[in-house]
């Protein structure tokens, strides 16, 4: 299993280089792949088998398990990070609307590639259509009537249109390939993918690092932000790129109708236990990182789907803080 | 200086006029009261002066700037209407509230000496220091509107601009409020306040403007008692008065309650 993976992951980073039609480029690519490599198979697959050895969990020592819980400790992390700084401004809804337009966007890599052998790699057609899309929302906010669920609700549903249309088109040939981008997997994550995640990852976390004071004067009271001259307009750009960033990265794990659920749940449940903004982004993430590798974990045991396990799971973590909460 | 000036200022949404020919300037260390009916277009006027907003006819200007080119943004600070709804849900400290006021100044570098120094004097300032790890959802109204205050001198800034900040407030909260913004004037801070109930504006500022749509008065708050513009502006939406204007004239302070029914917007217990 490992082999063709592997080599896919640098096949993916070589396709996308070797269009710049230098060398350069290709040899930092295999230097980043090869370095990768080094990370996922000795240092993840180092701490995984020791990990199997002291709990006597054999799967732990899987390398599709250890992509998967890679995965999702990615995913924990960025979904939180994204998602605080939507769900306060009732823009809970961005994070699926963005997916269900990167659907779109798989759909029409595999079209082009079906009808005209235009070999475009889905995830790159994902992550192009849900930029755009994201643009198109905040355009639809910003100068139309349009209230910002409505405008949300029909980027969702014609994206997701658009996909289902184009997939027809082809008589049906690619819907096999579209089921796993629909519900997600643990068995097909790649190492691209593993490497996918895990630098958007670093790119949405080093952003929010960043950016952090413009996201969280932008998110708490955005006219004020606005008097005061901030950037605004760029502010909700950068967060509507990073959501897609997030959306696109996490969707072969948790399929594109579940993916926006680690921008929510885990934000929601984190907003009972924090005080501060900045704690309850540390719970969010936590929550994220517990729904994640105690999904997967179910997940594995009994035959389950991953992404439903996992949203299941943070749905019963927001259930029990809720509760505690209330008896406290 | 002059911190706002409008010259023959007009707005409209669509083909709605909500702004006509509004001229006047607002001298620093002025405390204008912004009085009108509701929907007279008083909350869009706050909005065209801090230049969130281009007219669609006429100039704005901001501290000798025009408004929408104007980029100083740690002199003016602004609490809107609706900010405490933000408010209620977000999990937020005071202290992370207060500290947004320094974030024009230093965006992205660490906090300096000076930074956390304007933060906890300004705390002081409002007497919300004990609050300051609370979260702003749990406050009272008036508390928060300390905060947004506070958060407004930590900024530094030499223009607060409010919008009816204490709609949601008891009576005792809402005159130890207006006694701040009274004595944050007095220290040399430029204020314009929005408000409907016209008896507590005309007591604290020192100078009134009675928009409707065009402006009605611009004066002193002794003469605007004195005047027929509070009758005309309010008149030229609820019709009931203009036969009455000598009777009105005593208790002109009240009568806007009175009147305000029709038109649920600026309502008080809308806002809560």
């Amino acid at each position: 299993m490992t082999g063709p993976v592997a080599l896919a992951a640098t096949d993916l980073l070589a396709v996308e280089f070797s269009a710049a039609g230098s060398l350069a480029p290709l040899l930092v690519a295999d230097a980043f792949a090869g370095l990768f490599d080094w990370f996922l198979t000795a240092v993840v697959g180092g701490v995984f088998s020791w990990l199997a050895g002291v709990t006597g969990l054999d799967f732990l020592g899987y390398p599709y398990m250890q992509r998967a819980y890679l995965s999702v400790l990615c995913i924990g992390v960025v979904g939180p990070l994204v998602g605080s700084f939507l769900v306060y401004r009732d823009l809970s809804m961005v994070g699926d609307t963005l997916a269900h337009t990167a659907f779109a966007g798989v759909a029409l890599a595999l079209f082009l590639e079906a009808t005209l052998g235009l070999a475009v790699p889905p995830l790159l057609g994902a992550l192009v259509v849900a930029v755009v899309a994201a643009l198109v929302v905040q355009a639809l906010i910003e100068y139309t009537d349009a209230r910002s669920d409505a405008a949300l609700a029909m980027v969702l549903t014609g994206g997701f249109a658009l996909g289902s249309v184009l997939i027809s088109l082809t008589g049906g040939g690619i819907s096999v390939g579209i089921n796993q981008y629909l519900f997600g997997s643990l068995a097909t994550v790649s190492r691209a993918d593993v490497g996918l995640l895990v630098s958007m990852g670093l790119v949405v976390v080093g952003s929010v690092a960043v950016a952090y004071r413009p996201l969280v004067y932008v998110t708490f009271d955005e006219t004020a932000a606005r008097a005061s001259r901030l950037h605004v307009r760029a502010v909700n750009t950068l967060l509507s790129i990073l959501t897609a960033f997030v959306v696109v990265s996490a969707m072969r794990i948790m399929g594109v109708i579940l993916v926006a659920a680690l921008l929510v749940i885990p934000v929601v449940t984190a907003s009972r236990l924090g005080r501060s903004f900045k704690q309850s982004l540390l719970y969010g993430v936590l929550a994220g990182e517990l729904a994640g590798v105690a999904g997967v974990t179910v997940a594995y045991l009994y035959g389950l789907a991953a992404g439903g396990s996992i949203v299941l799971v943070a749905l019963a973590g927001f259930v029990a803080v809720a509760a505690g909460h209330r008896l406290a | 200086m002059t911190a706002v000036s409008l010259s023959d200022v007009a707005f409209s949404y669509g083909d709605v006029p909500v702004v006509d020919g509004v001229s006047l300037d607002v001298p620093e260390g002025e405390f204008l009261g912004l009085v009108g009916p509701n929907g007279s277009g008083k909350s869009t006027l706050l909005t065209l002066m801090l230049g969130l907003q281009r007219p669609t006819h006429g100039e704005v200007r901001l501290f000798d700037r025009p408004a929408h080119d104007f980029s100083d943004g740690e002199r003016v600070a602004y609490v809107a209407q609706d900010v405490t709804d933000a408010a209620r849900d977000m999990p937020v400290t005071v202290r992370e509230v207060v500290r947004m006021g320094r974030y024009p100044r230093n965006l992205f570098g660490r906090f300096s000496a000076d930074d956390r120094e304007a933060v906890a004097s300004a705390l002081d300032r409002v007497d919300i220091a004990d609050l300051a790890d609370r979260r702003v959802g749990s406050l009272s109204g008036g508390q928060r509107q300390r905060v947004f205050v506070a958060r407004a001198l930590a900024a530094e800034a030499d223009l607060l601009a409010l919008d009816e900040p204490t709609v949601a407030l008891d009576a005792e909260s809402r005159e130890a409020f207006y006694d701040l913004l009274g004595e944050l004037n007095e220290q040399g801070m430029t204020v314009v306040l929005v408000e409907h109930d016209i008896g507590v504006v005309t007591a604290r500022a020192s100078r009134i403007a009675c928009l409707n749509k065009r402006l009605y008065f611009h004066g002193d708050p002794d003469d605007f008692a004195d005047s027929d513009a509070l009758a005309a502006a309010y008149g030229a939406n609820q019709r009931v008065l203009d036969h009455d204007h000598s009777h009105h004239h005593g208790n002109s302070h009240d009568y806007p309650h009175d009147h305000s029914h029709g038109d649920a917007r600026d309502e008080p217990e809308d806002e809560s």
